[in-house]
């Protein structure tokens, strides 16, 4: 572990840039294998692309114990054209998993919201999978903010 | 390596020090709205304050927080409120009542009361709250044990009682019995720097509120919204969050209605004068 | 569970409008990544599941991991065609099942 004081710098400012990172290449944390799969067993072969699925979460959370977030996906809701599910993960959690979403067409719109646990800054992913097959993702990062009093 | 490594992190932890002192940020202009009901936010401080204008802690909240508040399905705190409502409606006791039995509907009989405690119990001889005002009852009335301190659902119950003055101006009589004594000994706790950090109450929430103190908006540090719903730990008295904050100035924690607490009480509630009682008000 | 579940829909809508629930329950959701004050680990206890269902057919559905903050709240859509009641349940991993049920008139 030959860090230099730069490398460092750049290791601990590296959660702000994760962002920038893209689809393709999720960032080397130590759970991002338990992430990368889940995602390939939530995408069942499909390659995630982007588009489709927005995803809204603060970018600062005053503590990871409520984050409020949602989930919008564009799909007529009918027919062939239904999103089936949507799954939700933090990447820089204990075990990435969050929450499943399932739709019906009783759903009338592919859309939820509820609040979770981050244990700290890193990025929330949202998948959503639809009828046919097809995987969107999104992804946002947010920092978790440590508060000035136990209190 | 190991060495280096935790200088740079050192270095690093200075640098985010660097940036993050000094900075500071305006409370938020917006108005506060429950179910379309409107809060006081900010008001003309009472004669004698350090301030011109005394202002709810919701304004130094983030969006995503402050929203939590405004919709009161929304709130985790009523999930409490509706607890205490239960309480409220159960016969506990040898005398067979419950605080229905007497007091029938809160929403008549308790609106805007607690808008106005602490009070002076003249039979104690110092302060009473909601939370030793029911403690009263139950050992008086009712022929139930007190609570403890934040237990069996004193706090749900506090909660509900206060929350069915939401909106109601704050205001404190400082001319009944030996509340004004009471006020000069809570002022003084007030000012009073403790513990190893040699922090006051006003170091922070006088001094510096609008500064951040690590990565907290450091607010009035008022008490209307309290038992409020902390994301970080849930429904939270006030005398818990006295405790809090003196144990992380690293003091000795004085025992939750104390004679400093109350008095403390009774200082703190009157320098939010003005303000709508919040409870169940949302905070980080 | 200390309180009943509260369930927030519209009592009125009009046939085959999307409608907005909201739904949020007391509960601790322990992660199973505490320890207690003697440094033994606190088991996970949390809803797992949270399904509505609109006259037996399901509308949303969730599956919940130990992430998802106390008190889980839930909002989402649900599309009514015709008068019914909505029935909302949680399942706790120790085999409780919680429920609530709540109608609508569609005109």
């Amino acid at each position: 572990m030959n860090h230099t004081r730069r490398q460092m710098l750049a290791f601990t400012a590296g959660a702000a840039g994760m962002a920038a990172f893209g689809f393709s290449a999720l960032p080397a944390l130590a759970d991002a294998d338990a992430t990368q799969k889940a995602i390939d067993e939530f995408a069942a072969g499909a390659t995630p692309a982007e588009g489709r699925i927005s995803l809204t979460a603060p970018e600062i959370a005053e503590n990871g114990n409520t984050v409020p977030i949602s989930v919008e996906v564009e799909s007529a809701m009918s027919g062939d054209d239904l999103c089936e599910s949507v799954m939700i993960l933090a990447d820089g959690n204990p075990n990435p998993d969050v929450c499943t979403f399932r739709f019906s067409e009783l759903s009338g719109a592919a859309t939820a919201t509820t609040r979770m646990r981050l244990a700290k800054t890193q990025n929330v992913i949202a998948l959503a999978r639809m009828k046919d097959g097809t995987v969107y993702m999104d992804r946002k990062e947010v920092k978790v903010t440590i508060g000035g009093c136990g209190g | 390596m190991k060495s280096m490594m935790m200088k740079s992190g050192l270095l690093a932890a200075a640098a985010v020090l660097a940036l993050t002192a000094g900075v500071s940020a305006d409370p938020v202009d917006e108005q506060l709205v429950i179910d379309g009901q409107e809060m006081i936010t900010r008001a003309k401080a009472p004669e004698g304050h350090p301030f011109d204008e005394v202002l709810s802690g919701w304004l130094y909240r983030e969006a995503e927080t402050r929203k939590l508040e405004e919709d009161s399905f929304d709130n985790p705190g009523m999930l409490s409120v509706e607890e205490g409502e239960e309480i409220w409606n159960t016969v506990e006791g040898t005398a067979g009542k419950s605080c229905a039995s007497c007091h029938d509907d809160a929403a008549d009989t308790m609106a805007g009361i607690a808008a106005n405690y602490p009070k002076w119990d003249p039979d104690a001889k110092r302060p009473i709250n909601i939370e030793l005002q029911i403690n009263k009852c139950r050992e008086e009335n009712m022929g139930a044990e007190p609570y403890a301190f934040d237990k069996s659902g004193q706090k749900e119950l506090t909660a509900y009682i206060k929350h069915q003055s939401l909106g109601d101006p704050v205001s404190v009589d400082l001319s009944q019995g030996e509340m004004q004594q009471w006020w000069e000994r809570g002022k003084d706790v007030y000012y009073t720097r403790t513990g190893q950090l040699n922090l006051s109450c006003a170091s922070c929430h006088e001094q510096n509120n609008g500064n951040y103190i690590r990565a907290d908006h450091l607010s009035q540090g008022q008490v209307n919204g309290f038992p409020t719903y902390r994301l970080k730990t849930g429904l939270t008295s006030l005398h818990n969050r006295f405790r809090g904050c003196v144990r992380d100035t690293r003091a000795e924690i004085p025992k939750a209605f104390s004679d400093d607490l109350m008095a403390l009480e009774t200082y703190v509630t009157w320098r939010g004068t003005g303000l709508s009682v919040e409870t169940p008000s949302v905070r980080q | 569970m200390a309180s009943k579940p509260r369930i927030k829909l519209p009592k009125k809508a009009s046939a085959g409008e999307v409608i907005t629930i909201k739904t949020l329950i007391s509960h601790e959701m322990e992660s199973g990544q505490r320890k207690d004050k003697d440094g033994n680990a606190i088991p996970r206890q949390i809803i797992n599941k949270f399904t509505c269902a609109f006259e037996g057919a399901t509308v949303f559905e969730c599956d919940l991991d130990p992430a998802i903050s106390a008190n889980p709240f839930f909002e989402f859509t649900a599309k009514v065609n015709e008068s019914g009641t909505f029935k909302f349940t949680w399942v706790d991993d120790d085999g409780s099942v919680y429920e609530a049920e709540q109608a609508i008139e569609v005109a």
